[in-house]
C-alpha cells in the first residue's frame, strides 16, 4: 500500500545484480555459439567425407557397354563342338568389320583391347548354349576394358600428350566413332553387385565381400549374443558380490577397450595356429569378432537389465516366482529391445572391422563367392583395403563405391536399431 | 530425536537388553499365524531390527506404524524373506509360518512366497495385460488345469479385489494403463490368485488419493475373512480404521504393541504416545 521502506529494496533489484546478471547471460550465450559451431564443424566434415566418398564412387555403379554385330563364322566355330570355337577370332572379326580401315597387327590388337575378357566370355558363352546360333549374325552389348570405361566417364584427360595418357590417339577416335553412332551405352553396373574380386577393374564386383562378411557376421551374431546375454545375466542377477566378480567385471570393461587387432592375434594363436580351423575362412573371421563384441554385448545387456525397474523384479519374486522365472519371464522379455538394439550396434561395429580380419588372413584375392562360413572369403572392409591398394584408375571408384556400399549397410543396421527401440521399448 | 539416537546407540551396545519380555505381548483372542522371536537383522555392519517379539494373529488385520527408517517395512519382508535378494542382510531369530521356522534350510523361498504373498508400495502391475498379470501367478505355480479354470480364477480375483466391473470388458489391455488405485488393486488381485495364506502390504495406499485410498481400506477389510494381513503404513488414521492389532516401531526397536483401539486410546510407552499424538514422527 505505502511506498516500501528503503530497508525492503532487494538486492536483486540493485545495478550489481544486473550486471551479474547481464554476464550470466553473455555467458550463456557464448556456450551456446561455442556449442553450435561445435556442431557445424561435425555437420561439415560429415559432409566433406560423405561428399567425397559419393563424388568419386557414384560412378562405380555404373560401366560402359558397346554394340558389336557378331557372326558366328563356320570358320572360326565348329556347330559340332561350338564351346571350343575360337571366340577371339570371331569377335576380331567383328570389330574388323565395324572398323574395316584398321589392317596393322598392334591396330588389330588394340581394337581387340575395346573388349573386356568378359566380353569374349559372353560371346563364346552365347554360342556354347545354342549351336543354332553358328553361321548367324547376332547383337550383343559387350562390357568394354576398364581403359575405355574410364575415357567414357570422363576419367582421362584428352588434352593430355598422347604419350602421357593410357589410351592413344587412335583409340579414342575409334570410341568416339562408336559414341556418335550410338553404339556405346552407359548401363548401371550389375557386375559390381553381384560378383567377386577380379585383376580387371570393369569386372571386380563386392558380391563376394558381401557374403563373406555375411558369414562372418552370422557367425559372430551365433556365438557372441548367446554367450554375452547368458554371461550378462549371471554377472547381473545370480552372481554373489564377491571379491572375484568384481574383477571378472573390471575385465570385461577393459576388454571393450582393447585395440581390435590385438583379438586378431589372439585368433591368429588360437584358432589356426592351436586349433588348425581353415586360413581365410569367415568361420575364423566370425570367431575372432566375436571375442571383440562379446564384452560390448555383455555391457549393454546388463545396462539394458539395470534398466527394468526394480519393482517388476518385486512383483515376480512376491508372487513365488523362482529367480530363472524372474529372468526368462520379466526381465529378459522387457530387456529384449535394447538388448537388440545393443546387439545390433555390436555387429555393425563387427561389420567396420579390418585389422582382426588382416592378422587371420582374410586379406586374400578371392574370385569366387563363398558359398558357406567355411570357405575362403574376404569381408567388406578388407575389399575396400584391397582395391585402395591397386594402382589402376579403375579401381579408385570401385574404392568409393565400396565404402557407399559399407556405409550403406551400416547405416541401414543403425536404423534398424533405432526402429526396435522405438517400436518395442516400454517405457515406465 | 537426540533421545531417540541415543536409545540407538545403546541398542547397538546392549542387544539383549532390548528384547521384549514375552509377558508384554499382549493376549490375542485368535490363533497365531505368524510369528518372529528375537529377531535381529543387520545391514552389512548396520544393525537394522534389534529383536523383534511379534505375534500376528490369524484372520486379522495388523498394522506395523512408526517413523521412517524405524525397520517396519524391513521386518515385513522378513516375513516372505524379500530381504534374501538384498546383498549383505544377515538375520538371527526366528520367523515362523504356522509354527515352522520359515528361516529353516527346509524351507523353499518361492513355495514360502506363495503362501505369504506381498504388496507394494508403489503399484507394480507386469507390463502385460490385465489378464496375464492375474494369470501369471496360477500359472507357475500350477493352480489351473487348462484356460476354463485359470479364466475362473483371473474373474474371482479380480472380483474380490472390487476390480472385476471397472476392467471386465478389457482383460486384454495393458494393466500400466490403469489408474494408480486400479493399478495396486490389480496387483492386491495378483496376490490373491495365488491363494497366499497371509497377505503383507508395504503402504500399500501411500501413492494413492482419498477415494482409491478408502476403496482399498474397505477392501483390506473384506479380505480379512480369508487372508491373514499385515500392512505397513505411515498413515494412522488408516491404522487405526483397517487393524485389528498395532505395533509401533522405531529406530529398528518393536517399541509397543497392542489391540488397535487400546494402543491409539492408551498408549503404554510415552514414545508411542508421542508418535501418535505427533510430537515427533
Amino acid at each position: 500500500m505505502t511506498d516500501p521502506a528503503p530497508a525492503m529494496t532487494s538486492y536483486h533489484l540493485s545495478e550489481k545484480a544486473g550486471r551479474r546478471l547481464r554476464r550470466r547471460y553473455a555467458r550463456e550465450r557464448g556456450f551456446k555459439v561455442l556449442s553450435l559451431g561445435a556442431l557445424g564443424l561435425t555437420a561439415l566434415f560429415l559432409v566433406i567425407l560423405l561428399g567425397s566418398v559419393v563424388l568419386s564412387g557414384w560412378s562405380g555403379f555404373i560401366t560402359t557397354k558397346m554394340r558389336l554385330d557378331v557372326t558366328y563364322s563356320e570358320s572360326h566355330v565348329d556347330a559340332g563342338d561350338p564351346s571350343s570355337g575360337n571366340i577371339r577370332m570371331v569377335v576380331l572379326d567383328a570389330l574388323r568389320e565395324r572398323f574395316p580401315d584398321v589392317s596393322d597387327r598392334r591396330g588389330l590388337r588394340a581394337l581387340l583391347g575395346i573388349v573386356s575378357n568378359r566380353g569374349f566370355l559372353d560371346v563364346g558363352r552365347e554360342v556354347a548354349g545354342d549351336p543354332a546360333l553358328v553361321g548367324r549374325t547376332v547383337e550383343f552389348w559387350l562390357p568394354v576394358s576398364s581403359d575405355i570405361d574410364m575415357l567414357n566417364k570422363g576419367y582421362i584427360d584428352r588434352t593430355a600428350p598422347e604419350d602421357r595418357r593410357r589410351l592413344d590417339d587412335r583409340t579414342i577416335a575409334w570410341i568416339d566413332d562408336l559414341e556418335a553412332s550410338g553404339d556405346i551405352a552407359t548401363v548401371f553396373n550389375w557386375t559390381f553387385l553381384t560378383s567377386g574380386d577380379s585383376r580387371e577393374p570393369e569386372l571386380a564386383g563386392i558380391g563376394g565381400a558381401v557374403l563373406g562378411s555375411f558369414w562372418v557376421l552370422l557367425v559372430t551374431f551365433l556365438v557372441s549374443f548367446p554367450t554375452g546375454v547368458a554371461a550378462a545375466i549371471y554377472l547381473e542377477e545370480f552372481a554373489p558380490k564377491r571379491r572375484w566378480v568384481d574383477i571378472i567385471e573390471v575385465n570385461i570393461n577393459n576388454l571393450a577397450a582393447v585395440p581390435s587387432i590385438v583379438f586378431g592375434l589372439l585368433g591368429l594363436a588360437v584358432f589356426l595356429n592351436v586349433m588348425h580351423l581353415p586360413r581365410s575362412a569367415p568361420v575364423v573371421g566370425g570367431l575372432t569378432l566375436a571375442l571383440m563384441t562379446l564384452p560390448t554385448i555383455i555391457i549393454t545387456t546388463r545396462a539394458s537389465m539395470k534398466g527394468i525397474p526394480p519393482s517388476i523384479r518385486d512383483a515376480a519374486l512376491g508372487i513365488g516366482a523362482s529367480p530363472v522365472q524372474v529372468v526368462s519371464h520379466h526381465l529378459l522379455p522387457l530387456a529384449m529391445p535394447r538388448l537388440l538394439t545393443g546387439a545390433i550396434i555390436g555387429m555393425a561395429q563387427a561389420l567396420g572391422e579390418t585389422a582382426p580380419l588382416l592378422m587371420i588372413g582374410m586379406v586374400a584375392f578371392v574370385v569366387d563367392l563363398p558359398g558357406g562360413p567355411a570357405d575362403a572369403a574376404t569381408a567388406l572392409p578388407v575389399q575396400i583395403f584391397l582395391w585402395a591398394d591397386s594402382p589402376e584408375r579403375g579401381f579408385v571408384e570401385k574404392t568409393s563405391a565400396a565404402i557407399m556400399v559399407l556405409l550403406g549397410f551400416l547405416v541401414a543396421m543403425n536404423g534398424l536399431a533405432v526402429y526396435l527401440r522405438q517400436r518395442f521399448e516400454i517405457r515406465w | 530425536m537426540v533421545a531417540a539416537a541415543e536409545h540407538a546407540a545403546e541398542d547397538t551396545a546392549r542387544p539383549e537388553a532390548l528384547t521384549l519380555p514375552a509377558g508384554r505381548l499382549p493376549a490375542l483372542d485368535g490363533p497365531v499365524k505368524m510369528r518372529s522371536r528375537d529377531l535381529r537383522l543387520w545391514y552389512g555392519d548396520k544393525l537394522a531390527l534389534t529383536g523383534i517379539n511379534l505375534d500376528i494373529p490369524e484372520h486379522q488385520v495388523t498394522a506395523l506404524i512408526g517413523p521412517s527408517g524405524c525397520g517396519k517395512t524391513t521386518f515385513l519382508k522378513c516375513l516372505n524373506r524379500m530381504n534374501d535378494t538384498i546383498d549383505g542382510v544377515r538375520i538371527e531369530g526366528l520367523a515362523s509360518l504356522d509354527g515352522a521356522d520359515i528361516y529353516d534350510r527346509a524351507i523353499d523361498v518361492v513355495q514360502l512366497r506363495a503362501r505369504v504373498g506381498m504388496v507394494f508400495q508403489k503399484p507394480n502391475p507386469f507390463p502385460k495385460s490385465i489378464y496375464d498379470n492375474i494369470a501369471y501367478g496360477p500359472r507357475i505355480h500350477g493352480l489351473a488345469n487348462g484356460k476354463r479354470e485359470l479364466d475362473g480364477i483371473v474373474e474371482s480375483s479380480l472380483r474380490r479385489a472390487g476390480l472385476w466391473d471397472e476392467v471386465s470388458g478389457r482383460l486384454d489391455e495393458l494393466a500400466t494403463g490403469m489408474s494408480g488405485g486400479q493399478q495396486q488393486r490389480l496387483c492386491i488381485a495378483r496376490t490373491i490368485a495365488v491363494s497366499p495364506e497371509v497377505i503383507l502390504m508395504d503402504e500399500p495406499c501411500s501413492a494413492l488419493d482419498p477415494i482409491s485410498t478408502a476403496r482399498i481400506e474397505e477392501l483390506i477389510d473384506e479380505l480379512r475373512d480369508n487372508f491373514t494381513i499385515v500392512i505397513v503404513t505411515h498413515n494412522l488414521q488408516q491404522a487405526a480404521r483397517v487393524s485389528q492389532l498395532t505395533a509401533f516401531f522405531h529406530l529398528g526397536r518393536l517399541i509397543e504393541v497392542n489391540g488397535t483401539a487400546e494402543l491409539f486410546h492408551s498408549p503404554g510407552e510415552s514414545m508411542t504416545e508421542d508418535y501418535i499424538t505427533g510430537r515427533f514422527g
